[in-house]
C-alpha cells in the first residue's frame, strides 16, 4: 500500500517499522513532525524532552537498555546535544541508535543555515542522506541496522525539503526488536580517560570498516549515461535529474565515511566532474582530497537552498528569473498575540531588549522594532547579564526576554548565574503555556506529555524562586499598565527580578468580541497602528474576521475610539 | 518529463493552504500519479507569504517548481497572486480568491493592474461563496473546485479524499463549497 508522508512522516513510520521502541525530541523546524507522528504509534514510547541534550540521553539511555531508538532535533540542537554526541560516538551503542538533524538550508525558520553533516565527520560516525520520503522511511531502518552492526551512533540527515515534502511512501509491516540484554562493560561506557583512548582507537578501527561498506552499500548507487558526471547526495539528486537529464550520476546515500575506490572509478568514466551539494563542500573537499578534478562550490556557491532554477542558472543553462516588484509580507505576531504588548511597553520604555528563539523573535520586526538581539536558545539571560558586567548601567537599560519553553529548554542555567555572580537582571519570561512557534507542542510547563497524558506542571515561579530569584510578580500579558509600571520597577530594582507574562497563545483559546473603531471619535493618530497587529488597518479600521478581541488597541487609543463590547476572556 | 504538471498554491498563513496542499496531492495520488508536494511550516506561517508546490505526472523528481513552469497559479487573494504570476508558463491558468489581504501595517498596494479583469482568469470571490455554503473556512475548498474542473479527475475522487480528510460535520459544507468553485471554474473570455 503507498500513501502520500512528508519526508517526516515517513521517518516516523520507519522507526515503527524497524521495531523503535522509544524516541525523543525536543521541537525545532523543521523537524517537529517527526515525533508527532511517531507519538501516533502507541507501540513507541515518545516524549518531548526540555531540550536536545536531554532528549539525546534519554535515547542513550533506551539503547543501553537494548532498545531501538530515534532521536530528532532541528540542526541547531545538535549543537546543544553536542557534547553526549561527541562521546556516544566513543561508546558505540547497544540497540540502535539514529539521530535525525533536520537542517535548514535557506533559513525558512532558523537562525543559522549550517551544514550538520560535519558533526558525523567530527564525531566518527556514519551519515545517511535520503533523497526523498520513500529513501527517508528505509533509510531508518538502515540505520539502525549499521548502527547495531557497527556498534556506532547513527547521523540520519535530512533538509528542509527533505522533510517537508510530500511524495509517494510503500508502507510495510512493522518488526518487532526484542530489547538487546544489557550487559555491564565500563570500559566501553565509563569514559574516563584510560577508557576512551581505547575507544578512540574503535573508533578509527569502525570508520575503516564502514569505509568499506560504503563502496558496496547499494544506497551508494552509479547511473551511467551520458559522459558529464554527477556526485550529489540528499534533495540534490532530483535537482540534477531535472536539470541533467543526460548525465551520469553517483547518488550517495552514505555520505561518510565516502567510497574512494567507487568514486575513483566513477571519475574514470566521465569526462568531466561535478559536486552538487548544497551549503558547504562536504563531499567536494573530501574528493578533492582524494585528488580527483571536480567543479562544485565554483558553480553553486555556500549559501541558501539549492532548486532546480537555480542549480540551471548556476550551470549557465537558464537565466535567472525576472525580480518581481510586489510589497514583501514578513512574517507577524498573530493577531491578538499576548507578546504583541510586552513589545510595545519595551519599545515605549526605550529599553535594549536581550531577545531569544520563538513567535516574540518577531517583536524584532516593525513596527514593534523592539528586540536588540537574538542568537540561540537561552542566550537573552546570559547576554544580558553579560552588558551588565561590562558596564552597570546596562541594569536598568536592558531586559532580557524568554519564552516558557525556551525557559526550560535552557533558560534556567543562565538565570542562576545572574543570581549567583550578582546580576541585577529583569528577564521576562512571556507564559504562553505551549511552544507555540512549532505549532503548539507541549513542554514541563503544560501540564501535558506528547501523548496527550495528564504530567506534573512545574511551576515558574517556585522554580524560578528555587534558583534564588526573589523578586518575582505576575502580570496579565493584555494588561499595559501594570507591565509598564512592573518593568520600571523591576529595572530599578537593586538584585534580578523576574517578570513572567500570562496569557495562552491566542491561537489556542477561543477568539473574544472584536473591536470596532468609532469613527466620530477617531482622529486618525496611528498610535493604534504601532502594535503592529494584521488585524488593523490604517483609517482606522479593524477587519472583524481577524480580531481577537484582545483589547490591546482600546488601551493605546488616547481618544476611547475604540471600543465594541469586546470581552476579553480570562 | 514535460508530461509532470505544476501547480501553486499561495497566499497568506491561516489561510488553509497546507489542508488544500494535502487534499489536492492525495486526490492526484487517488488519481494514479505520481506526485511530490513541498510546503513552508514554522516561522513563515505567522501571517506571512505562504506556498505549496505541488507536481504530479507519471514520474516526479523536484519538490519544486521552477518559475515560468507553473501550470495552474491558484492564488488565495490577489498580492499572492501578484508575486507569482511571472512563474505561470505559456498557456498556464490563474485562479484567483478576489480579496486582498494587505501586509501587515499596510492598507494600500499599489498592483501593476486589476487581475480580477485579466483575460483568461477564473476569479472568484471564495470567501463569500463559502460563505453561502455554510462554512467561511472552507474558501479553500472553493478555489479546489475551481482547479478540480480543470484537472480532469472525477469529482468521486474528491469527495472521497475530503471524507477522509474534513471531520463529519464540516463535510456537507466542504463538499458544498467544492461544488460550488467547480460550477464557477470557467475562465473569463480574452
Amino acid at each position: 500500500m503507498k500513501k502520500i508522508m512528508s519526508g517526516n512522516e515517513a521517518i516516523a513510520r520507519g522507526a515503527y517499522e524497524a521495531g523503535v521502541s522509544v524516541a525523543a525530541a525536543y521541537p525545532g523546524t523543521p523537524s517537529t513532525e517527526i515525533l508527532e507522528n511517531i507519538a501516533q504509534y502507541p507501540s513507541i514510547r515518545a516524549q518531548w524532552s526540555p531540550n536536545e541534550k536531554v532528549a539525546l540521553e534519554v535515547g542513550i539511555g533506551a539503547s543501553l537498555a537494548g532498545a531501538r531508538v530515534l532521536v530528532a532535533m532541528k540542526h541547531v540542537g545538535l549543537n546543544v546535544a553536542a557534547d553526549p554526541w561527541m562521546t556516544i560516538a566513543y561508546t558505540g551503542v547497544n540497540g540502535g541508535l539514529v539521530l535525525v538533524s533536520a537542517d535548514d538550508p535557506g533559513m525558512h525558520s532558523s537562525q543559522n543555515e549550517q551544514d550538520n553533516r560535519f558533526y558525523a565527520r567530527m564525531a566518527g560516525v556514519p551519515l545517511l542522506e535520503p533523497a526523498d520520503s520513500q529513501e527517508a522511511k528505509e533509510f531508518v531502518r538502515l540505520a539502525l541496522e549499521i548502527s547495531e552492526e557497527y556498534d556506532t551512533p547513527v547521523l540520519l540527515r535530512i533538509t528542509t525539503r527533505i522533510a517537508h515534502s510530500k511524495g509517494l511512501v510503500e508502507l510495510g509491516e512493522r518488526k518487532e526488536h526484542d530489547l538487546r540484554p544489557y550487559i555491564k562493560d565500563p570500559k566501553k561506557y565509563v569514559m574516563i580517560p584510560g577508557n576512551a583512548r581505547g575507544r578512540h582507537v574503535a573508533v578509527v578501527e569502525r570508520l575503516a570498516k564502514l569505509a568499506r561498506l560504503a563502496e558496496e552499500i547499494p544506497i551508494n548507487k552509479v547511473e551511467m549515461r551520458g559522459k558529464l558526471g554527477v556526485i550529489t547526495s540528499g534533495v540534490c539528486y532530483q535537482y540534477v535529474r531535472e536539470v541533467l537529464p543526460e548525465a551520469s550520476v553517483f547518488k550517495l546515500g552514505l555520505t561518510y565515511p565516502l567510497p574512494e575506490d567507487a568514486i575513483r572509478a566513477f571519475a574514470e568514466r566521465v569526462d568531466e566532474l561535478f559536486v552538487i551539494e548544497e551549503l558547504e563542500p562536504f563531499l567536494e573537499e573530501q574528493i578533492r582530497a582524494m585528488g580527483i578534478r571536480v567543479k562544485g562550490k565554483e558553480l553553486t556557491g555556500v549559501l541558501g537552498e539549492l532548486n532546480q532554477k537555480r542549480l540551471a542558472v548556476s550551470l549557465g543553462l537558464e537565466e535567472p528569473p525576472p525580480a518581481v516588484d510586489v510589497p514583501p509580507r514578513p512574517p507577524v505576531l498573530c493577531p491578538g498575540c499576548p507578546h504583541r504588548g510586552v513589545f510595545y511597553v519595551l519599545r515605549r520604555l526605550r529599553l535594549t531588549v536581550l531577545g531569544d528563539i520563538g513567535c516574540y523573535s518577531l517583536g524584532a520586526l516593525p513596527p514593534l522594532d523592539a528586540m536588540d538581539t537574538c542568537i540561540c536558545m537561552g542566550a537573552s539571560i546570559g547576554s544580558a547579564l553579560g552588558m551588565e558586567k561590562a558596564d552597570s548601567v546596562w541594569a536598568e537599560k536592558s531586559v532580557a526576554v524568554i519564552g516558557d519553553s525556551t525557559f526550560l529548554h535552557s533558560g534556567m542555567t543562565p538565570l542562576l548565574d545572574v543570581v549567583y555572580n550578582g546580576g541585577r537582571t529583569t528577564v521576562l519570561i512571556l507564559d504562553n503555556s505551549t511552544t507555540a512557534m512549532t505549532g503548539h507542542q507541549d513542554h514541563p510547563g503544560t501540564g501535558r506529555t506528547l501523548g496527550g497524558e495528564a504530567a506534573p506542571k512545574v511551576d515558574l515561579e517556585k522554580l524560578v524562586r528555587a534558583l534564588g530569584v526573589r523578586r518575582i510578580r505576575r502580570v496579565d500579558a493584555y494588561d499595559l499598565d501594570s507591565l509598564r509600571r512592573a518593568v520600571r520597577e523591576e529595572i530599578e530594582a537593586p538584585e534580578p527580578s523576574v517578570i513572567i507574562v500570562t496569557r495562552p497563545c491566542a491561537l489556542k483559546v477561543p477568539p473574544g468580541r472584536p473591536s470596532v473603531v468609532d469613527e466620530a471619535k477617531c482622529n486618525n493618530c496611528g498610535l493604534c497602528l504601532r502594535l503592529g497587529c494584521p488585524a488593523i488597518q490604517e483609517g482606522a479600521w479593524i477587519d472583524s474576521h481577524l480580531c481577537r478581541g484582545c483589547g490591546l488597541c482600546r488601551e493605546v487609543c488616547p481618544r476611547e475610539a475604540i471600543g465594541g463590547d469586546a470581552d476579553v476572556q480570562s | 518529463m514535460s508530461k509532470v504538471k505544476n501547480i501553486l498554491l499561495v497566499g497568506v498563513g491561516g489561510q488553509g493552504i497546507i489542508l488544500a496542499g494535502k487534499l489536492l496531492a492525495e486526490v492526484l495520488a487517488a488519481g494514479g500519479f505520481d506526485v511530490k508536494l513541498s510546503e513552508v511550516h514554522g516561522m513563515a506561517q505567522r501571517g506571512g507569504s505562504v506556498v505549496t508546490q505541488v507536481r504530479f505526472g507519471p514520474q516526479v523528481y523536484s519538490p519544486l517548481v521552477s518559475p515560468g513552469k507553473v501550470d495552474y497559479l491558484v492564488a488565495f487573494e490577489q498580492i499572492e497572486a501578484w508575486r507569482w504570476l511571472s512563474w505561470l508558463g505559456p498557456g498556464g491558468l490563474l485562479i484567483m480568491d478576489e480579496q486582498i489581504i494587505y501586509p501587515a501595517g499596510r492598507t494600500q498596494v499599489t498592483l501593476p493592474e486589476d487581475l480580477t479583469g485579466r483575460p483568461g482568469t477564473v476569479c472568484l470571490n471564495a470567501r463569500r461563496i463559502a460563505e453561502e455554503a455554510g462554512l467561511v473556512k472552507a474558501a479553500n475548498m472553493v478555489l479546489l473546485g475551481a482547479l478540480a474542473a480543470h484537472l480532469g479527475i472525477e469529482l468521486e475522487i474528491w469527495y472521497r479524499v475530503l471524507e477522509n480528510s474534513v471531520p463529519l460535520k464540516y463535510l456537507e459544507s466542504n463538499r458544498k463549497a467544492l461544488e460550488e468553485g467547480f460550477a464557477r471554474a470557467k475562465p473569463s473570455a480574452g
